[in-house]
């Protein structure tokens, strides 16, 4: 196609709030030349069907992950803290909702 | 158009006409607009533009239905939205020549859709307060989508008016072409002075003059220049339009033209 | 499907003893429905087989938009205007949502569009068949994305993450587009007889290609087997093809129309006892050349990407030159 290396669009991570009071949700990714492109592209491809009332956008290589090697001692000794969930707990019924 | 004959109340029949010819005005240039974007579906530089454009041209249809469908209760001869885009004639559309143009490149695709978002979101603001509550209430709907059309097309005008030197070219050369048909937009005839007396909407040279100082702004940003002797192309609100508006209808209207008076 | 033919390794499955450590722990993982996410380690074969199968998916949107993208401008009333115009506007948000999950496998978008315009690499062989009439835009939301959503429901459940995902997304957005197909059929059906007649012409040609979609039988083919076991496939294409006609035949007989194949007739014996028709064999030779270039529009589909991509290479530039200047602005000041 091109005879020279053309620069391509960066890659966005796009997360929509999708209701007031949720948190935002990553729907997916797509191109931009910056990020207030960014933000215009992801309510014209990810919001085409009124699915959020705010976007974020992150350039996808500025995100840090885990890599995949780490999940047993990042996420083990979690599972541990069982006293973290609030099933962990027998309330009785007549106190009510808590 | 059978306006003039339609029977009404003494206190109403003066409005009628006028809010007849906005209607229609309105109906027909975001039928035409949508009706050139809606060409580049498939065809656009990058698959977000493809995604955005359509978004602008859907918006476009939803308003022509509103437009053309409240034309046609106000002319009461029984015809439909669909009557009015899909079985008249080129003399009887009163869409501004700006909108019908070629589509050319997506640069002079995207100069189209900024000189005419530019007038539009500023005339829907005054339809806002307009004497007819229908107006309004088209005009509040269409505003809310313009208003991004507006914030969109204006982003790409200043991006790639001060993009590379290639991309700077297109866009002027986009705007010379452009900038007369613009001018029909803003140079008011019998009708227009007629709805604006009648209050159902702004003065156009209130309008044109928000709108100018809008683009000037947007075009300093873009590094580019509006021709300053262009002479207004005009006709389309008469019915005179171009040799490319009749061969757009051809296309447009065929299925209903073949198979008349069927449901699709 | 969408994805017709997609080589995998060539080579049979492994079983689990025939795997080193990694192998078989991945695979196991598969096994148990463990999704595979991006930078998790996987087999050389496993990622280069589903850029291959995301990357055909996604060409098959982007060609896709083309022959129904043909009748925006034609649509008979406004509503169908609106409706079309935001089908084939899904189609390239469906083309995006898979190009972006093919990118977690570490290809960018633009090296597969080069693929797709130097025309190495495959899309769906349905889309080179010309739309002549209003009715093909009926006939393909109901036939060819009746074909298409029956591939992709059960690649929800597909073994990699992010291609998943996307196909939870199409799926839910794509619930609309077959239905507004057979609603076209159902009018032009109850229409004028001008307008049966090109309901029925646009069966007759749509059929075949329809079925052709599935792709040929895989009963015996080692990258099915490969690719099953990955969990990148689900079902043989014969069963899928077959569930097809057996939901397709009666949609058919409901809009009064004749499925343009004499050898349909009901067989109690099928699908395990519970019934399904008998249908006559597809011109495999038909699928093959179309496959090979030589449909009556590949050339023209190809060429439209060719030039929407080459003519807009200035507007993507420019974008990005802008974009470059600015920040170098934000760091000068």
């Amino acid at each position: 196609m091109s005879e020279h290396k053309r620069k391509e669009w960066p890659l966005w991570e796009v997360f929509v709030r999708g209701q007031h009071g949720l948190s935002h949700r990553h729907v997916g990714s797509l191109h931009a030349p910056d990020a207030e492109m960014a933000i215009n592209n992801a309510r014209d491809v990810y919001t085409r069907r009124s699915e959020g009332v705010s976007l974020w956008v992150v350039p996808a290589d500025a995100i840090t992950a885990t890599s995949p090697g780490d999940k047993e001692p990042l996420f083990e000794p979690a599972n541990d803290k069982v006293y973290r969930h609030p099933t962990f707990y027998d309330i009785p019924d007549e106190i009510g909702h808590m | 158009m059978g306006v003039e004959t339609i029977r009404k109340p003494a206190d109403t029949r003066v409005a009628v006409k006028p809010a007849f010819d906005l209607a229609l005005r309105m109906g027909d240039n975001a039928l035409i607009l949508a009706q050139r974007n809606a060409a580049w579906c498939g065809h656009a530089p990058a698959l977000e533009e493809d995604i955005a454009l359509a978004n602008v041209a859907l918006d476009l249809i939803g308003q022509a239905k509103l437009w053309l469908g409240y034309a046609g209760e106000l002319e009461g001869e029984g015809r439909s939205a669909d009557d009015l885009a899909f079985l008249r004639d080129g003399r009887e559309f009163r869409n501004v020549l700006l909108v019908e143009t070629p589509n050319g490149d997506f640069g002079q695709t995207t100069m189209r859709q900024w000189l005419y978002d530019s007038w539009h979101h500023f005339m829907l603001e005054g339809l806002k307060a307009s004497s007819d509550e229908r107006i309004v209430e088209i005009a509040e709907k269409s505003a809310k989508e313009v208003a991004y059309h507006l914030e969109r097309s204006t982003d790409l005008v200043i991006r790639l008016g001060d993009g590379t030197d290639e991309s700077h070219k297109r866009m002027q050369d986009a705007l010379d072409y452009l900038w007369p048909f613009a001018r029909e937009l803003d140079v008011a005839d019998d009708a227009d002075r007629a709805i604006a007396a009648a209050g159902i909407g702004p003065d156009l040279a209130s309008v044109a003059e928000k709108a100018l100082a809008y683009r000037s702004e947007a075009l300093s940003q873009a590094t580019l220049t509006a021709p300053t002797d262009a002479v207004p192309r005009k006709g389309g609100k008469a019915g005179v339009h171009s040799e490319a508006f009749g061969f757009m209808l051809a296309e447009m209207q065929v299925l209903q033209r073949t198979h008349p008076g069927v449901k699709w | 499907m969408y994805a017709q033919k997609v080589e995998s390794t060539g080579a049979r499955p492994k079983s689990l003893d025939e795997m080193d450590p990694q192998e078989r722990a991945f695979q196991e993982r598969i096994d148990a429905n463990i999704k595979i996410e991006p930078k998790e380690w996987m087999p050389e074969g496993y990622r280069k087989t589903l850029i291959r199968q995301i990357s055909q998916h996604a060409h098959s949107e982007i060609v896709g938009q083309l022959p129904e993208g043909n009748w925006i401008t034609r649509a008979p009333t406004l509503d169908r205007k609106a409706i079309l115009l935001a089908k084939v506007q899904d189609e390239a948000g469906h083309g995006l949502y898979l190009y972006c999950a093919a990118e977690t496998l570490g290809v960018t978008r633009d090296q597969l569009t080069e693929q797709l315009l130097s025309g190495k690499a495959k899309y769906s062989s349905i889309f080179n068949y010309p739309t002549l009439t209003w009715a093909d835009i009926g006939a393909i939301g109901w036939l060819v994305d009746g074909a298409a959503i029956m591939n992709q429901v059960p690649l929800q459940r597909c073994s990699y993450g992010p291609y998943s995902r996307a196909m939870i997304r199409v799926c839910k957005e794509e619930s609309f587009h077959q239905r507004q197909g057979y609603d076209i059929m159902m009018v032009l059906s109850k229409g004028s007889e001008e307008q049966r007649a090109m309901a029925q012409d646009a069966l007759n040609r749509w059929w075949w290609p329809s079925l052709m979609m599935f792709g040929p039988s895989d009963a015996e083919s080692v990258h099915s087997a490969q690719s099953m076991a990955w969990g990148i496939k689900q079902d043989s294409n014969d069963d899928l093809r077959q569930k097809f006609v057996d939901q397709t035949v009666p949609q058919a007989e409901y809009l009064g129309l004749k499925v343009p194949d004499d050898d349909i007739v009901w067989n109690e014996a099928k699908n395990d006892g519970k019934g399904g028709y008998d249908f006559g064999e597809v011109n495999w030779d038909e699928f093959f050349d179309v496959l090979a270039g030589n449909g009556p529009c590949n050339a023209e589909r190809l060429g439209a990407r060719v030039k929407a991509w080459e003519d807009g290479a200035w507007f993507r530039d420019g974008l990005m030159a802008h974009a470059d200047k600015q920040a170098a602005r934000k760091i000068a000041a």
